[in-house]
């Protein structure tokens, strides 16, 4: 994930305008980025440009960043812990939610009787656990590609055909099926 | 003197000692229950997150080098495709399949994913008389080809109907069933290819007995989302992919009259007497036989002997 330059500069800018005032306030909207290029796990799927700042409108903080911008979440099974969590330095969802999720060191982390947190999804299912249900609620687009369009791999991959991005000539896919 | 032993008598010895060794041997092939390896590694399946993208299709026809698909992975008309009255299911071209059920009630329907369950006890395993079939401590039920003899009586075994059969080629014929990415990621353990791709993160892998935990906390945590149910834990036994579901799982698809102990467990009983009744009866009903016969031979040998006196 890169994050726009002059945003991160204007957020800094905030936090610390803000931590000067009021100290001890939580994160509010305005110290978002603007946008988001999330590109960690491009691969079959071109990276996604997320507008922050259009859903920081729509949803609030907390409804994706759990307790970690400092608003309280009222999930009961949160509440218990989180009550009265501050907010913390890392709010980024890969800060948290590993890349390489159900890999042997995972496992074996879970050998740990001290993690309550043994159900917690990769970067990749914590983005589509998050995105796709209220996509899916507030009647925004939920298909696949519309949040991110096939790369060539990704077309091979679903052996897709067609539509290459300025290639023609069908994918490997239907290739093998016309014969 | 020379009765010692009478035909009455050895009949009611033989038949008491037969049934003794029938009652012994079933009794200690029932104590032999195998309750699973400790660290075998299985996947929770989640109904409730699955959106039928079929990137876990895509995935296994991918890593397990299987021939290319009729339609493309991300043509979702094959959800409506019936044959012989029947939803899809897998076969020697697919491994893994992903259907929807549109549940009367329910504003979304639900997609369920089916691949072989890798049973502890794998009936498949059991219904091999060449041991093709290998229960691996990492949790996965593999196959051999190399022994196979192509009699198919797994088909018939397995009751959740995964294993087919490769009819298409007459020379290299074989058993095609999801094998948990055995050879190319569990051994190394990594995830099969079909959790690595799943963007809702339906398919949890981790160890089986994790796996429950976790399941039971999502079932606990989120009242009225989920049926109280882990399918598979007890199933066939149990079994390493396992299964939540927010609707009932008869809804799903799924057969919920599977027995909860291993389809083992249904002919363990009539096995464990076979090899008495091959090396037993043979010797039994030869006695029975030359007792029966004695007299005869024993009239015959004296009229020879008389016709040799004469």
């Amino acid at each position: 994930m890169t994050i726009n330059p002059k945003a991160v500069l204007a957020a800094a800018v905030l936090l610390l305008a803000g931590t000067l005032t009021t100290p001890g306030r939580a994160m509010d909207q305005l110290d978002a980025p603007e946008t988001v290029t999330i590109d960690a796990l491009a691969d079959l799927y071109k990276p996604v440009e997320f507008s922050h700042k259009r859903h920081a409108q729509l949803a609030r903080c907390k409804d994706c960043h759990h307790h970690t911008t400092g608003q309280q979440d009222m999930d009961p099974n949160c509440v218990r812990c989180h009550a009265q969590s501050p907010e913390t330095g890392r709010v980024s969802c890969q800060d948290c939610h590993i890349k390489k999720q159900f890999y042997p060191e995972q496992v074996i982390a879970g050998n740990n009787p001290n993690i309550y947190h043994i159900d917690k999804p990769g970067l990749k299912g914590a983005y589509h656990l998050n995105c796709v249900p209220c996509h899916i609620k507030k009647n925004a687009p939920s298909e696949c590609d519309s949040c991110h369009a096939l790369t060539d791999k990704g077309r091979d991959f679903f052996h897709a055909g067609g539509e290459k991005n300025g290639k023609a000539g069908p994918a490997k896919g239907k290739d093998e099926h016309a014969r | 003197m020379n009765k010692l032993i009478n035909r009455r008598g050895f009949l009611q010895g033989s038949l008491v000692a037969s049934a003794a060794a029938t009652v012994s041997l079933a009794k200690k092939s029932e104590a032999a229950t195998f309750e699973g390896y400790p660290n075998a590694m299985g996947v929770l399946v989640d109904l409730s997150r699955c959106v039928g993208c079929r990137s876990c299709e895509a995935a296994c026809n991918k890593e397990q080098d299987l021939p290319a698909p009729v339609k493309p992975f991300n043509d979702f008309s094959v959800f409506d495709e019936m044959q012989h009255g029947q939803k899809r299911r897998t076969d020697e071209t697919r491994y893994t399949i992903v259907n929807r059920y549109d549940i009367p009630g329910r504003e979304h329907p639900l997609f369920r994913k089916i691949q072989c369950n890798h049973c502890q006890e794998p009936a498949c395993l059991t219904s091999c008389f060449v041991n093709a079939y290998t229960k691996t401590p990492e949790g996965a039920v593999i196959y051999d080809p190399d022994v196979c003899v192509g009699c198919r009586t797994c088909m018939v075994a397995c009751p959740f109907y995964i294993p087919t059969f490769r009819y298409s080629s007459a020379f290299h014929p074989r058993i095609m069933k999801c094998v948990f990415c055995y050879d190319t990621r569990l051994t190394k353990g990594l995830p099969p290819a079909c959790v690595e791709s799943c963007p809702q993160e339906a398919l949890t892998f981790g160890r089986r007995s994790d796996l429950l935990d976790m399941g039971k906390q999502r079932i606990r945590e989120n009242p009225g989302a989920y049926v109280d149910h882990i399918y598979g834990e007890h199933e066939a036994g149990g079994t390493a992919w396992m299964y939540i579901s927010p609707a009932p799982f008869e809804q799903a698809g799924f057969d919920v009259t599977v027995p909860k102990e291993p389809i083992l467990n249904y002919v363990k009983d009539f096995l464990s007497i076979v090899p008495m009744v091959l090396t037993i009866w043979p010797a039994l009903f030869a006695g029975f036989h030359l007792l029966a016969t004695r007299k005869d031979k024993m009239e015959q040998q004296k009229k020879n002997e008389n016709e040799g006196e004469v």
